[in-house]
């Protein structure tokens, strides 16, 4: 069943076109990720949902009814934004209540509404108070009760928790995935971190100038990208890119980097791949192997200018084939700068993109 | 051996702390009587000087008696103090056929402030917010016409104005007064909230949508709470410039309705008798006492909100 629908949704200011004809369907219970950097349309997008701004030409569809002209209150929604946007001088309890009191609910309703929520966000305490007693987790949470009382089938964040520190961040990631498990409403979720998405979304909608370039769940996101802006804009550090050209040899399959040929007879989208075709091939700093090649398999050599020890994780930046490329090993395998390795690829899980069209091969 | 070592660590314990109170140490020391401290201080008692002289004249001439002003020093404090000029100057002061003095002229100004100062600051707080955050057609245009009024002189539009209130037959009553300042306040008055409603949080306004506040709902409930700084200004704003208003105030109104300023002016200008500085210097403090009143007891608010009102265009 569908909760939220897009159809051919377009927005211009003036002569700016912000978003072109977008469809987007979220299914009944699905988390949502709208991904991208700034500017690219996302909240955009989110405040037409929301209701918040008016759009150019389109449909926007909520449980099936078409919404295109409703005002926020009548979509059922609940929004949760970035700055928090709690009313300063009232208390806690009188922020959550505001929208029921305004909706002319029965005050028995809406203390059993405020109390529910509380309860599933732990800020009993904090009813009393107000705005500027809490700190900036509190109210967050807070803000994330007012979408909660309003009893909604969908949920909009904007960028719920970019004003928060790293820590108090990655709490209330748990906090949202936990809420989003329990409550099972339609969740749409939009941020520029790219980890928020890859932990908290069913599936992902990464954006770009307006248009969405690849919808799919994370980890089709993370491993086969669409096109070279989602292999580039997912992960980080980001994919090493080789750009190249396509080389067939004794029924083998390689890309030529410049002194440097990569062997990719076992990418899936080998038969794809046409002898002189110019393409780059991408490699996630992971899916490099450092002196761990198998008998028999390919190695290259290549010297680690920079290494950066994350604790789990060690991170070498090594050139290789006459540009900087990242690897990242196991935190305790240490190889300081100047050490020579002997890398090896895994072409299973490479990514190669037509270097005309940038799209997956 | 023992010995040895407890000497060595004597002596090392007696030089050490010698060597840490030398030099520098605490609160670095300032000297107050610095050239760059006398020309600071220096220059603004000179111009505070400059400012407080003439009130101090004036209060020190409206406790003396006419025979004492006779005698010439005008800075000389009063050998006998008497309100005697004050008494006379609120409910005695000949203005044309009336000698109820000041009083009269207070009340006007009362009764054409007062209104004036709510209904602009009303309206002009409303059209700040729709201007700020309902970005209706038209708005645009709206504003730039609202703000080019602030840039064109008073005196082209005073005829213009009076066959208006003719027409509207309320010439010459304190309605129609009233009338003319709340227009004329309207394009800075409209600018100063539009300015500082922009500046609030726009989410703030956008999660009160969501919550199905309306229009008035979100005026009264989420902006006017937060808008106590930038009413303060305005309401200072309104009330000085109304009360010290002198042009529409002789223009707009009959004698019995002339406002404080217009019959302070009658009073100190009259030319029969002999002219009473005491009395006049008493009329003028009276007539400037409202809008003193009002900076210091808001000043500190005063400098709060045109701050806050001036961040975001």
């Amino acid at each position: 069943m569908t909760s939220v629908s897009v159809r051919d949704l377009s927005l211009n200011f003036g002569a700016v076109t912000v978003l072109d004809r977008l469809n987007l369907d979220i299914d009944h219970g699905e988390f949502l990720v709208l991904l991208g950097s700034s500017g690219c349309g996302k909240s955009t997008l989110l405040n037409c949902i929301a209701g918040l701004l008016d759009v150019s030409d389109g449909q926007i569809f909520i449980k099936d009814r078409n919404v295109t002209w409703e005002e926020p209150k009548d979509r059922g929604i609940g929004m949760v934004f970035q700055s928090y946007a709690l009313y300063p001088q009232m208390t806690v309890e009188k922020n959550l209540s505001f929208g029921l009191k305004v909706a002319k609910i029965p005050p028995a309703e809406i203390d059993r509404r405020v109390a529910r929520a509380a309860e599933i966000l732990q800020i009993q305490p904090l009813l009393k108070r107000k705005p500027s007693e809490l700190s900036g987790g509190q109210r967050q949470r807070v803000a994330i009760g007012r979408a909660l009382v309003r009893d909604v089938d969908v949920f909009l964040f904007d960028e719920p928790l970019s004003n928060l520190d790293a820590k108090l961040r990655s709490e209330l990631r748990v906090e949202i995935k936990r809420l989003h498990q329990s409550l099972k409403n339609t969740m749409i979720y939009v941020t520029h971190d790219q980890i928020e998405a890859l932990t908290l979304a069913d599936r992902i909608a990464v954006m770009k100038s307006g248009v969405i370039q690849q919808l799919a769940d994370p980890m089709t996101i993370y491993n086969a990208p669409e096109n070279l802006f989602v292999a580039g804009f997912i992960g980080s550090p980001s994919m090493n890119f080789f750009r190249g050209e396509v080389e067939t040899k004794d029924g083998r399959s390689f890309v030529r980097v410049g002194g440097v040929a990569f062997d990719v007879t076992d990418y899936p989208g080998q038969a794809k791949l046409r002898t002189g075709q110019k393409v780059v091939l991408g490699l996630r700093p992971e899916h490099v192997k450092v002196d761990e090649a198998r008998d028999g398999e390919a190695t290259h050599q290549a010297v680690v200018d920079i290494e950066e020890p994350m604790g789990a994780d060690n991170l070498l930046w090594l050139t290789f084939a006459g540009q900087s490329m990242s690897v990242r090993i196991a935190g305790q395998r240490r190889y300081p700068p100047g050490s020579t390795v002997r890398l090896s690829f895994d072409m299973g899980v490479a990514s190669i993109f037509d270097a005309g069209s940038e799209n997956r091969l | 051996m023992d010995s040895i070592a407890d000497n060595n660590m004597a002596v090392g314990y007696e030089t050490a702390p010698a060597s840490l109170m030398a030099g520098a140490r605490g609160r670095k020391p300032r000297r107050t009587l610095s050239r760059r401290n006398i020309i600071v201080y220096g220059t603004l008692t000179l111009v505070a000087l400059y400012y407080l002289l003439p009130l101090y004249v004036m209060i020190v001439t409206s406790l003396k008696g006419m025979p004492e002003i006779r005698v010439g020093n005008i800075f000389a404090p009063p050998l006998e103090i008497t309100f005697e000029p004050w008494v006379k100057a609120w409910s005695e002061a000949c203005t044309g056929l009336n000698c109820d003095g000041l009083s009269r002229g207070f009340w006007n100004s009362v009764r054409i402030t007062v209104p004036s100062v709510i209904i602009s600051i009303a309206i002009a707080s409303v059209n700040g917010y729709a201007l700020a955050n309902w970005r209706f057609k038209g708005a645009d245009l709206f504003f730039t016409i609202l703000i080019v009024g602030a840039f064109i002189p008073y005196q082209v539009m005073i005829y213009p104005i009076v066959i208006v209130l003719r027409e509207l037959g309320v010439y010459g009553t304190l309605t129609g007064l009233i009338i003319v300042h709340t227009i004329f306040g309207m394009p800075i008055l409209t600018l100063l909230f539009r300015n500082y409603f922009a500046g609030l949080p726009e989410e703030l306004f956008k999660a009160a949508r969501v919550d199905g506040a309306g229009f008035w709902t979100i005026y009264f409930k989420i902006m006017l709470p937060m808008s106590l700084p930038i009413f303060v200004v305005a309401m200072i704003l309104q009330v000085t410039g109304i009360w010290n208003d002198f042009l529409f105030g002789v223009v707009f109104t009959r004698p019995e309705y002339y406002p404080m300023t217009v019959q302070l002016n009658n009073i100190v200008n009259s030319v029969q008798g002999v002219k009473e500085y005491n009395v006049n210097m008493a009329a003028t403090i009276l007539t400037g006492l409202v809008p003193l009143t009002v900076y210091f007891v808001s000043g500190r608010l005063f400098v709060r909100g045109i701050a806050a009102g001036a961040v975001k265009g």
